[in-house]
């Protein structure tokens, strides 16, 4: 049996897939550059109008987050499916749903975060006011991770077909419709200048749920895909 | 017994036989309670003091609607018992009830629309009732792709049963959640008409096209079942038994 704790095991896994993110650097850029690219689309076909690019905002960012999310997907069990590594995490001694955590918070470190940092920059593209700016950082810390863990299940689920991205966006994007709602409504209320704990804290319901749950369902629908 | 019972259920062959000789009852009385009704709600209710005789599009709309919830729940409770108990026979549930889940739901959203264009002045508006149901025709469509996405059946019901499952706890959050968005996005625009405690006459035959729809969807998800354990158990040897009698 394996004499290497739970925690080692954990931040080892961590450390191996950022190692493998840091050698392709040109593809962690690309999950931004879409992002960038789909938010600078918009005011391109709906007008240059600031008064309805500021109405939106919010919403356009966020659409863009769920689709740059989406797009990163399908890398995070795909390499380790295709070389083999996915069999040894499941025959580890360890349990499956904690190690697919490591996996999921490296696969959110790499595509979520820098959605997170290069948000303010998009806030002022799309004539977000400042003062609303910080509460879509809040909503896209909390948000993101939930994107990352709902949609763990999703390539779980498809990660032994060879045509799954399609279908990985239709079961997964239905199931971000709740984040999608409260985050652009947390921001449009900070907009105009309203508390915005009561969507923050919803937020903040659904990153924990989705934290406790999702790893289980992503282990279960790994051993079906392995299977 | 009861242990028996669901022993013998279990296995295909005494399943197929059972469900073969239940189809013809369901489908009977399906025909009853549709006609009676269909009767009592297109001729018989009075027509409403609002609407006029346009509501009478509810006698579909609403079983439907009722019916693309209930079929969820059922695909996620027998999601449940096959990844549990991996019996087999309720993965086949699972599969046979996706497809008439996705047809009641789209029944319920274009019934809806139609009722729309008289009463709200338009084909479809972001109402809090039809954004749930349009995503939950987006969840069974997603169940459907995955299934037929995976080769091997047994391994695509509980691929299946998982997604239903995710699906089920996220249902009620996604359906909230669109209540409240609606609430702020759309106050008041719609005129709904509330919910005038329903008259008996009326009432009556919305339910027995409930039961009606019901007994349908049971007809139907024993003849598709029927057919998914024929199309698996196609080397046994009773289904081959049964295909060379069939064919003398």
């Amino acid at each position: 049996m394996s004499t290497l704790s739970l925690t080692s095991a954990f931040t080892l896994l961590l450390k191996r897939d950022m190692t493998l993110a840091y050698r392709r650097r040109s593809e962690l850029v690309n999950p931004l550059l879409f992002f960038v690219l789909v938010t600078a689309m918009f005011p391109l076909g709906i007008g240059n109008d600031p008064k309805l690019i500021e109405a939106v905002g919010p919403g356009v960012i966020w659409v863009a987050a769920l689709l740059a999310a989406l797009l990163s997907l399908d890398a995070m069990f795909r390499s380790d499916f295709e070389d083999g590594s996915l069999e040894q995490f499941m025959l580890s001694a360890h349990p499956v749903s904690i190690l697919v955590l490591a996996k999921i918070l490296a696969h959110w470190l790499v595509t979520g975060l820098p959605l997170f940092i290069a948000a303010p920059l998009l806030a002022v593209l799309l004539n977000i006011p400042g003062d609303a700016i910080p509460t879509l950082m809040l909503t896209l810390i909390l948000g993101t991770p939930v994107l990352s863990l709902i949609g763990s299940v999703g390539v779980a689920l498809t990660v032994g077909l060879r045509r799954g991205g399609v279908i990985l966006s239709l079961l997964v994007l239905p199931l971000y419709v709740p984040v999608l709602i409260f985050a652009t409504d947390a921001v449009k209320t900070a907009i105009v200048g309203i508390p915005t704990t009561a969507q923050l804290s919803i937020l903040s319901a659904m990153l924990v749920g989705s934290l406790v749950l999702a790893p289980l369902a992503t282990a279960a629908s790994l051993r079906i895909s392995l299977s | 017994m009861i242990v028996r019972f669901f022993h013998q259920m279990g296995s295909p062959r005494y399943f197929y036989g059972v469900a073969g000789k239940l189809i013809p009852w369901f489908m009977v009385s399906f025909l009853i309670t549709l006609v009676l009704g269909l009767y009592y709600g297109l001729f018989v209710a009075p027509a409403d003091y609002q609407q006029g005789e346009s509501y009478r599009i509810m006698y579909i709309h609403v079983p439907a609607a009722w019916m693309s919830m209930f079929i969820y729940v059922v695909m996620a409770v027998s999601g449940l018992i096959s990844l549990v108990w991996r019996i087999k026979m309720t993965e086949v549930v699972v599969i046979s009830s996706a497809t008439v889940g996705a047809s009641f739901t789209f029944l319920a959203l274009a019934t809806g629309s139609l009722w729309g264009k008289p009463m709200w002045g338009s084909w479809w508006v972001w109402d809090a009732r039809l954004t749930s149901e349009l995503l939950l025709l987006f969840l069974y469509l997603g169940i459907i792709a995955l299934h037929s996405a995976i080769e091997d059946k047994r391994v695509a019901a509980r691929a299946v049963s998982i997604l239903a499952l995710v699906g089920v706890v996220n249902i009620p959050i996604i359906h909230y959640s669109v209540e409240w968005w609606n609430t702020l996005h759309q106050p008041a625009s719609i005129t709904k008409f509330g919910k005038p405690s329903m008259d008996m006459s009326m009432l009556v035959p919305l339910l027995t096209m409930a039961i009606s729809f019901k007994l349908y969807y049971g007809a139907v998800v024993l003849m598709r079942a029927r057919a998914e354990i024929v199309e698996r158990e196609r080397n046994a040897r009773w289904v081959q038994e049964l295909v060379q009698e069939e064919a003398k």
